[in-house]
């Protein structure tokens, strides 16, 4: 029955040269575990990549319940976390996953600088992959904010005071990322548009880049 | 004659990969899935009687009274007021919803000039005789919904729930 609406739909739009390109692709060698069992540090690109993707799911489902409003929001939050079942674990997922990112992307980091793969041609990649950090460390900071608790607000307090020492346009920056003069109301809409829009979908954009670059580069190596 | 039970690496492989991935993706997917249809799974609240007038005040013409009370919205408390309509029958108290069994609307008691001794909802001009039951020929197709009701001490409490009259 599967086979026969694969069939149907491949007869009018061919869609296996689309995943056959995937699955045929070969993994080389000098990056596969399974031959050589250093070669596991090469899985924490995709190791990345996968907890990117628990954090968009997680963060998905948790806007089910979250309200980005000051009166409401640390209380759909607890809301969540304590009475919705499984609450606990989502926010859970998402709370630890946040960081399980940032180990991931620092650890892809070191396996990328000491194998020498940000060198000629692969200059834009590593480029694009600092980009990416800067937008998952963004991802980090705004979602800080989202519980509004003492720790969200007091952390806000302290990064916008951070960016209000960036010379010359330091007070303009904090206007605009605290969207007025003090972190209120309107800050904790601007972080959660800012959160759950803006940079995931430039997050998205820039992997699906990166993706491609490497497909069309290959893997450096071996060493 | 034994049969060629030799399963190819690649089987193996295909098995235990997709077995293994699939419990993986269920580990992740299940508890968000669990998470998102709770509301489907949370039991029902409790209906509370509410006290909503004294059965004096009452006349076998319909009276509009405020049924108030308060809603668990999860992280909210809401305070729902509704309208009911009360009045006697012989002795029996009759409570009445306000909502237009045809797309929930408010109907109102006698503002129709035609039909002083009906309810009336100005939406698409449905009609109920006072006892709830809808006028054929008019768009709603059951009678008004009625609320379970108490007399305690000469006061009428209801439950926050009108069913349905049929
Ligand atoms: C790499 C991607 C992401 C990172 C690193 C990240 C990080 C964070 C962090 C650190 C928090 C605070 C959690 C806590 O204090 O418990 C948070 C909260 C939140 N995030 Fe994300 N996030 C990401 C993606 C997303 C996406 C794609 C969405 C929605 C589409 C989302 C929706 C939310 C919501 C609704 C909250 C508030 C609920 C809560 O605090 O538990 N997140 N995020
Ligand atoms: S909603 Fe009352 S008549 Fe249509």
């Amino acid at each position: 029955m599967l086979q026969r609406i694969y069939d149907w739909i491949d007869d009018r739009v061919d869609v296996t040269p689309l995943w056959r390109d995937v699955a045929d692709h070969e993994v080389p060698e000098h990056v596969n575990p399974g031959h050589h069992f250093s070669a596991f540090v090469y899985c924490f690109g995709g190791l990345t990549f996968f907890t990117v993707v628990i954090q968009i799911l997680s963060g998905m489902f948790l806007t089910m319940y979250y309200v980005p409003d000051i009166v409401n929001a640390h209380a759909s939050v607890e809301y969540l976390q304590s009475d919705v079942a499984y609450g606990m674990i989502v926010r859970g997922m998402h709370h630890w996953g946040a960081s399980v990112v940032i180990v991931m992307v620092f650890l892809h980091t070191l396996r990328v600088f000491f194998t020498g793969s940000y060198k000629k041609p692969r200059e834009i990649n590593w480029v694009v992959g600092v980009l990416l950090f800067f937008i998952i460390l963004g991802l980090g900071f705004t979602g800080y904010l989202l519980p509004w608790d003492m720790k969200a607000y007091f952390a806000t307090q302290v990064g916008l005071e951070i960016a209000e020492t960036v010379p010359v346009i330091g007070e303009l920056l904090y206007t605009l990322l605290a969207g007025g003069e003090f972190i209120g109301a309107q800050t904790l809409t601007r972080f959660f548009a800012i959160h759950v829009f803006f940079l995931p979908g430039a997050l998205l954009a820039l992997v699906a880049v990166h993706f491609i670059m490497i497909r069309r580069q290959g893997i450096s190596g071996p060493l | 004659m034994e049969k060629n039970h030799n399963v190819s690496r690649r089987q193996f492989l295909t098995y235990t990969l997709t077995g293994v991935g699939g419990f993986m993706a269920a580990g992740v997917v299940m508890p968000m899935v669990r998470f998102a249809v709770d509301p489907l799974l949370q039991a029902d609240a409790a209906d509370d009687m509410v006290d909503v007038a004294a059965v004096d005040e009452l006349t076998e013409v319909p009276q509009a009274y405020d049924l108030e009370y308060e809603q668990d919205q999860g992280w909210h408390i809401e305070q729902v007021s509704e309208t009911v309509w009360l009045f006697l029958e012989g002795d029996e108290v009759v409570a009445l919803s306000s909502v237009c069994t045809h797309l929930g609307c408010t109907v109102n008691w006698g503002t129709d000039p035609d039909n002083p001794e009906q309810f009336f909802c100005p939406c698409h001009l449905g009609r109920f005789e006072r006892d709830g039951n809808n006028v054929p020929g008019t768009p709603p197709t059951e009678p008004l919904h009625r609320y379970p009701l108490e007399v305690r001490d000469g006061r009428v409490f209801l439950g926050t729930n009108a069913q349905p009259q049929i």
